[in-house]
């Protein structure tokens, strides 16, 4: 077994980030291994997995949609349903909520804009997997850029994931008109996790933050968990 | 057997396309009080029987073609 957890990134048509959440994963310790969304099977010993950001499919339909139904999706569920760790960032998390991984939907930002910029967000749950590395309340800068990361859900659905602890992230002023100010969420599980912000083009300090890197860290450290407990 | 599915965003829910396309068309100078933007899905299904077509039509639906958190759908059926 490689000493380096293998972190899957599934590369869907219209998948821009990839590269970069790869270069992230290798940086922080990860073995990264790019899935083609046609492949039915992750690798053997995968630890997590990362959905990317970009424009799947050109945002046919809904962004995400269509992803959401590709196959390499079956083997995310399979994993997701076995505890494995599954990130999603930007389209990502848009994959997910459109695969019912996770609650609500991200829908066009409210101002109509497409926000590029760093944004800083709030540790709101500090419990996960993937902000084990954090403290509750602290500030991370982050960069966003998305047309469609407002993030909705219900009225009773908001309220039950703010009572469960499931908002992981919220932007600390209004970026997009997402309800609550959420940036980010987890599955009831704990397992599974998007946000809009991009952790993966902030590891380095040279490029303005290197917060994403604390966020990337513990997914890397929640793979190595995995990919042992699964030996 | 055609179908046509119209895919609106529900009651409530604030559509910024329908706002993006009312602030243009008040640039214009048309009188404009609200407007909705949807989506509209021709299909051709090999499927002979309307009661069967609605239902396949149905789970497309509620499989990918609307989002039930924010979307509702109304299928016509073209009885030619």
């Amino acid at each position: 077994m490689s000493e380096r957890p293998i972190v899957a990134v599934v590369v869907f048509p219209g998948s821009n980030d990839d590269r970069d959440a790869a270069w992230a994963l290798g940086a922080l310790g990860a073995e990264p291994v790019f899935v083609w969304h046609e492949q039915e099977e992750l690798p053997e010993t995968t630890g997590a997995i990362i959905l990317p950001g970009g424009f799947s499919y050109g945002d046919y339909l809904r962004c995400g949609a269509i992803a959401s139904v590709a196959p390499a999706m079956d083997a995310v569920r399979r994993f997701a349903a076995s505890g494995g760790p599954v990130l999603g960032i930007c389209n990502g998390f848009q994959i997910l909520c459109e695969a019912r991984l996770l609650p609500g939907i991200l829908r066009p930002n409210r101002h109509l804009e497409f926000v590029c910029r760093d944004a800083t967000v709030l540790v709101e749950g500090a419990k996960t997997l993937f902000t084990s590395r954090c403290e509750a309340g602290q500030e991370l800068v982050l960069p966003v850029k998305h047309g469609e990361g407002a993030w909705h859900a219900d009225e009773g659905q908001f309220v039950r994931l703010a009572a469960r602890g499931q908002i992981v992230l919220r932007y600390q002023a209004d970026v997009n008109g997402s309800l609550g100010n959420v940036a980010g969420i987890v599955n009831e599980a704990g397992n599974v996790m998007g946000l809009m912000p991009h952790p993966e083009h902030a590891v380095d300090p040279l490029l303005g933050s290197a917060d994403g890197g604390i966020l990337l860290a513990a997914l890397v450290d929640a793979a190595a968990e995995h990919v042992l407990a699964a030996a | 057997m055609r179908a046509t599915v119209l895919v609106r965003p529900k009651d409530g829910i604030l559509d910024p396309q329908g706002e993006a396309v009312r602030g243009s068309l008040e640039k214009l100078g048309f009188a404009i009080g609200s407007i909705r933007v949807g989506r509209v899905i021709d299909i051709e299904l090999s499927a002979e029987d309307h009661t069967f077509a609605r239902e396949e039509i149905e789970r497309m639906c509620s499989e990918l073609l609307a989002n039930p958190l924010i979307e509702s759908f109304e299928i016509r059926l073209d009885e030619t």
